[in-house]
């Protein structure tokens, strides 16, 4: 035993002689991880938190959460001399005065738009391979509320410095709450503590932005890991991978090197962006004030397809007893996020009552194996693609010589045809890869080498495909619909027959498939060679 | 420069280009033999009106009409002044290549002296803006950078973004980018209102605030990269595709890396 | 049914094949190097970051392709810690990658549904303790419970009703009287109307009383755009007409939609465009909308000249500027 060996062996006896912790350590320092770049994605998104929470306290130490009026007098001369509120200034010395400031607000801000992203490219990982199914929908439901909050605590973040772009944000996020019916103006003038916008709105969404909701993020961050690590991570499935087992390396020390490791990965990426592009540059902006304007205020990405919706929305406004409802914001600000946001978040439940699987599921789908899923996945994302370009249709038309109303037209009319184009596409997609899956299995692979035969024709030569392959390609299960009563045994139509009836179809729809290839078939394919 | 690169490859650069050669070719004749009969200096205001009118007659009455007078096609020209000669056809957005298209910054078809001709035989057709003088354009030691940056913003950025990049308007109609354009240009768009864009009037916006916008503007051109790649100073849509491109795809990139086998 | 279909059988996992470097002494000793060099490099970053805060002044600018003339201290400071950090992630990827096991091991799940006798017991026990606190006997308690929950629960409402005051009739109002003065933003000087050319627009707020500072509350209801034109350009009704002032028209530059500064004004097409979500207003007739969300046109105020000759409103706003909200029109 090496002199190191006897110190770490007294260290953790110190450490299990106080806490009883041997057993559980030694169990989790081997729980296992199965490898693959996707399981990653979520990592990515725990680690640019850590950024985020580094980098936020870092700023916080210089910013003045206030909008008292200042007169700058730092070293940006295009701004020395004129009045802003003392958030603004903080920022402009936080980027001028303070030596690596500057790199720090773009590190937070690019870790801002890496979070967001690594959400929304974790939350596709998890909804087209299925991972969301039994056991995991509390999971799922959490991540949907890690997506919501992630957005509100951008724009919060964004809009703190208070420079004209974010002080426009926050006029249309005013717009958004007065128009809420009834209550809306109440709402505007206690959150602004008056009229907009007031002095009392960067203080409060500071200490949102910086305390509330960064606990919250913490507690779910917590909660979401836990249920990760309880009811061990899903994997794809393969040959020896099956539903009771999981396949990979254990925790110490490959997957925590590797982890740890990642984490700097994520890091030393985020500095890069800091350090070679621009980001949010508040001192190019200027002060908000309500009377000016830039061309092409958009807002971060994440909000983009938000204002796009917004933009597209028809002119409606309804008047009745002299009060005003304005859908033309109503619906694209709150009607529409409020269906989508609810309807993901359901997504498991509505896809076990569709479908009557209520097993657990720890091995995923190959996403042409659930064509239904994967089609309606893609039609929600073409939706919010469409409403996305339209969110920056300015700049589009600019750069690519269109006009905005014809980018209007082209969202008002694509969010509509579209998504359901893009249902149809993919689901054919899917069922043709299937059928790709299908023949591979049956007749082998294409080698591209020609053979003369006998008789003077010409045949490509097939390669069969390793066992490994074929059970990757048959190893998912293909459910038979449902098929609910909607007749009692006398003929007679039962209560709850309409409901069975959508079931039905809805279920059918969902196991609309290409029967995957079996041994039989293989078998009878060779007798006939 | 990507403007530039865009415009060639436009369906319409060849014919442009044509009219463009023609023209060039054109005008060099032209100013050769007038180097040969002339002192080369226009200095006589009345002897720049004729050749101005020589040059007008040739080049632009037929669509402004022979006495400037204006057809359905073209505006008239009778009281727009030597600034918006000046500034249309020393930016070479006049004459105008292509009728439908919004009249394009291009390089210019007639030398200065020729623009200088042509805007005295405008000017001398009725009163209207002048072109300013050398003196009064002198914005390195007149205006206020920080004045001009929230004149800027209250008066122009609506149009041409925060950065006086540029932005779009209705019906494929777009505010140029201010970047690049001498002093002299901008003092003149704001006096004459070119196409689209309004004039500001001297009483509303002041000479001595107009050169302060435009201290503002020559300051926000030389402003050199303070956190990096300006990523086009149009704001958060050219982040966000850095983040959706290059973020995301070098962290994926790693994290494939990462769960490959060695070998 | 099953057993006559016979599936494709699950091979196994496949069997482990050795990496170079758990063979190979020379290839585990390159291994070894590499994660070394990378750690090295990281040590190096680190180098360039101090070098950068100690000695580089923030007023250095070096010309990088791509990027364009840069500041050096930003830069220096930024990939000094961009390197310094992905090198060490890079080395304990590449360490855990090439010698570190890489056999894969197999670990069993359990079930998460607890045995059935346990699920009985954990519903029993509920169901006991429930019993024995006697809530289905106490009516009584239940009901004054839960009324003083309930009740309960308006104290935070209650508590955070002072985060701002009633509205009243506080969004309605703007500071524009009959005869305040319209002045430049900024410059507070007052207009008359010979110094609006034809095509030309001015931004305008209503005049200072002397000794007010002016409030961004204020702005951002009181902004107003001037714009002139050749009065027959215009196709108002009569009213509308009388409220402009030989050609001049001014609007609430507030957009009725969202609340942003429409100001984008297209001189040939008399147009003004939101530049947030686009709404474009006709301003030949009184800012009707003709394109984008925005459902009604902007509030037009009522302009005149005082005995100075300064242009002034004529009256205040008549309706509310600004975004709709639901007391709009009372």
């Amino acid at each position: 035993m090496t002199a190191r060996e006897r110190v770490a062996g007294n260290v953790a006896g110190y450490v299990d002689d106080r806490t009883g912790a041997a057993k559980w350590m030694k169990k989790n320092l081997t729980k296992v991880f199965p490898d693959h770049w996707s399981f990653l994605l979520g990592e990515i998104c725990l680690y640019s938190f850590i950024i985020l929470l580094l980098s936020g306290t870092y700023l916080t130490f210089w910013f003045d959460p206030s909008m008292r009026e200042v007169v700058y007098d730092g070293s940006y001369e295009p701004l020395q001399g004129l009045k802003m509120s003392a958030a603004y200034a903080s920022t402009l010395d936080i980027s001028f005065e303070v030596r690596g400031g500057l790199l720090m607000r773009q590190i937070h801000h690019w870790a801002a738009l890496i979070f967001m992203v690594g959400i929304v490219v974790h939350l596709m990982r998890v909804y087209f391979t299925g991972a969301f199914r039994k056991p995991r929908e509390f999971n799922w439901i959490i991540g949907v509320g890690l997506l919501t909050l992630g957005i509100v605590e951008g724009f919060l973040g964004y809009s703190l410095p208070d420079d004209l772009l974010s002080g426009t944000g926050i006029r249309i996020a005013e717009a958004i709450i007065q128009a809420i019916p009834v209550v809306g103006s109440y709402l505007s003038f206690f959150a602004f503590g008056g009229a907009f916008p007031g002095e009392a709105f960067i203080p409060r969404i500071y200490v949102v932005h910086v305390l509330l909701l960064p606990g919250i993020f913490l507690a779910l961050i917590t909660v979401h890991l836990m249920l990760v690590w309880y009811q061990k991570h899903t994997q794809f499935p393969g040959p020896g991978r099956t539903e009771k087992n999981v396949v990979g390396y254990p925790l110490m020390p490959v997957y925590m090197a590797k982890a740890g490791g990642f984490f700097f990965i994520v890091f030393g990426v985020t500095a890069f962006l800091g350090a070679v592009a621009s980001i949010n540059p508040v001192w190019l902006y200027g002060p908000y004030t309500p009377a000016q304007i830039s061309a092409g205020s958009q807002p971060d990405w994440y909000m983009g397809w938000l204002d796009g919706l917004v933009r597209m929305a028809p002119p409606l406004e309804t008047y009745f007893f002299g009060y005003t409802i304005s859908w033309n914001i109503l619906i694209p600000g709150l009607i529409i996020p409020g269906i989508m946001f609810t309807g993901l978040a359901l997504y498991p439940f509505i896809e076990s009552w569709a479908t009557g699987d209520k097993r657990e599921h720890h091995l995923l789908d190959r996403p042409r194996n659930a064509p239904n899923r994967t089609a309606i996945g893609a039609m929600a994302l073409t939706f919010t693609l469409v409403s996305l370009i339209n969110g920056g249709n300015d700049i589009i038309a600019t750069t690519f010589d269109l006009t905005i109303n014809q980018m209007m037209w082209f969202s008002r009319i694509g969010i509509i045809v579209l998504p359901p184009i893009a249902f149809v596409v993919t689901k054919r997609l899917c069922l043709s890869l299937q059928r790709a899956d299908r023949d591979l299995v049956l007749h082998g692979r294409e080698t591209g080498r020609l053979v003369r035969m006998p008789s003077g024709e010409f045949v490509e030569v097939h390669e069969p495909i390793s066992a490994e392959k074929a059970w990757l390609l048959t190893s998912h299960e293909q459910l038979a619909p449902l098929e609910l009563p909607e007749h009692d045994g006398a003929g007679v139509r039962r209560p709850g027959a309409l409901k069975n009836k959508l079931r039905n179809r809805i279920s059918r729809a969902a196991a609309v498939a290409v029967p995957k290839a079996t041994e039989t078939e293989r078998k009878e394919l060779e007798g006939h060679h | 420069m990507k403007r530039l690169s865009r415009l060639r490859r436009h369906r319409a650069a060849g014919p442009i280009l044509l009219i463009f050669a023609l023209f060039t070719i054109g005008t060099t004749f032209q100013v050769a033999s007038a180097v040969n009969s002339e002192t080369p200096e226009v200095a006589d205001r009345s002897v720049a009106i004729e050749e101005g009118k020589q040059i007008f007659l040739k080049g632009c009455s037929s669509c402004h009409g022979l006495n400037a007078e204006g057809v359905e096609i073209a505006p008239s020209l009778i009281g727009v002044g030597a600034a918006s000669v000046d500034f249309q056809v020393g930016t070479g957005r006049m004459p105008m290549a292509d009728m439908s298209q919004q009249a394009m910054r291009k390089e210019p078809v007639y030398t200065p002296e020729e623009v200088y001709a042509l805007a005295m035989y405008v000017a001398s057709l009725a009163p209207g803006p002048e072109i300013p003088s050398d003196e009064l354009l002198n914005y390195e030691r007149d205006g206020s950078v920080a004045e001009g940056g929230e004149l800027f913003r209250t008066n122009c950025a609506m149009c041409h973004n925060f950065a006086g990049q540029g932005g779009a308007l209705t019906q494929g109609k777009y505010a140029p980018t201010v970047m690049g354009v001498t002093p002299k240009h901008i003092y003149e768009a704001m006096v004459t209102g070119p196409q689209s864009m309004p004039v500001f009037s001297d009483k509303t916006l002041t000479p001595e605030e107009k050169i302060s916008i435009i201290k503002w503007a020559k300051s926000a051109e030389a402003e050199p990269q303070l956190g990096g790649a300006a990523l086009g100073r149009v704001g958060p849509v050219t982040e966000g595709l850095l983040v959706w491109t290059l973020g995301i795809g070098l962290l994926i990139g790693v994290a494939v890396w990462l769960a490959m086998k060695a070998k | 049914m099953t057993n006559e279909i016979e599936l494709i059988k699950d091979p196994g996992l496949p069997a482990h094949v050795h990496r170079r470097a758990d063979t190979d002494p020379k290839a585990a000793a390159r291994a070894e190097r590499q994660v070394a060099i990378l750690f090295g490099l990281s040590a190096l970053g680190t180098l360039i970051l101090i070098y950068s805060f100690v000695f580089i002044k923030d007023d250095v600018f070096i010309f990088i392709p791509v990027l364009g003339s840069t500041n050096l201290h930003q830069i220096g400071l930024g990939m000094g810690m961009a390197i310094a950090l992905f090198c060490i992630g890079a080395g304990l990827i590449h360490w855990a990658k090439t010698l570190m096991p890489d056999e894969e091991v197999i670990a069993q799940r359990h079930e998460f549904r607890s045995e059935d006798e346990d699920r009985e017991n954990f519903v029993a026990t509920v169901k006991e303790g429930a019993a024995a606190a006697g809530l289905g006997r106490r009516p009584l308690i239940k009901r004054t419970l839960g009324a003083a929950l309930g009740l309960s629960a308006l104290t935070p409402v209650l508590l955070l009703r002072d985060l701002g005051p009633l509205p009243g009739n506080e969004q309605s109002k703007t500071s524009w009287k009959k005869g305040t003065r319209l002045v430049t933003d900024p410059g507070d000087r007052p207009i008359r109307p010979e110094d609006l050319e034809v095509g030309s627009v001015a931004q305008t707020l209503p005049e200072l009383t002397p000794g007010k500072e002016r409030h961004l509350d204020e702005i951002a209801k009181d902004a107003v755009l001037l714009i002139r034109l050749r009065p027959e350009e215009f196709n108002l009704d009569a009213e509308r007409l009388s409220w402009t002032y030989e050609g001049i028209i001014a609007f609430s530059k507030i957009c009725s939609h969202m609340g942003c500064a429409v100001a984008l004004y297209e001189q040939q097409t008399k147009h003004l465009l939101c530049p947030c979500h686009q709404s474009t207003f006709d301003v030949t007739r009184a800012a009707k909308v003709i394109f984008g969300p925005a459902a009604r046109p902007l509030p037009q105020l009522n302009i005149t000249v005082d005995e100075e000759g300064y242009l002034v409103a004529g009256a205040p706003f008549n309706e509310p500027v600004g975004p709709s909200f639901w007391g709009r029109l009372s």
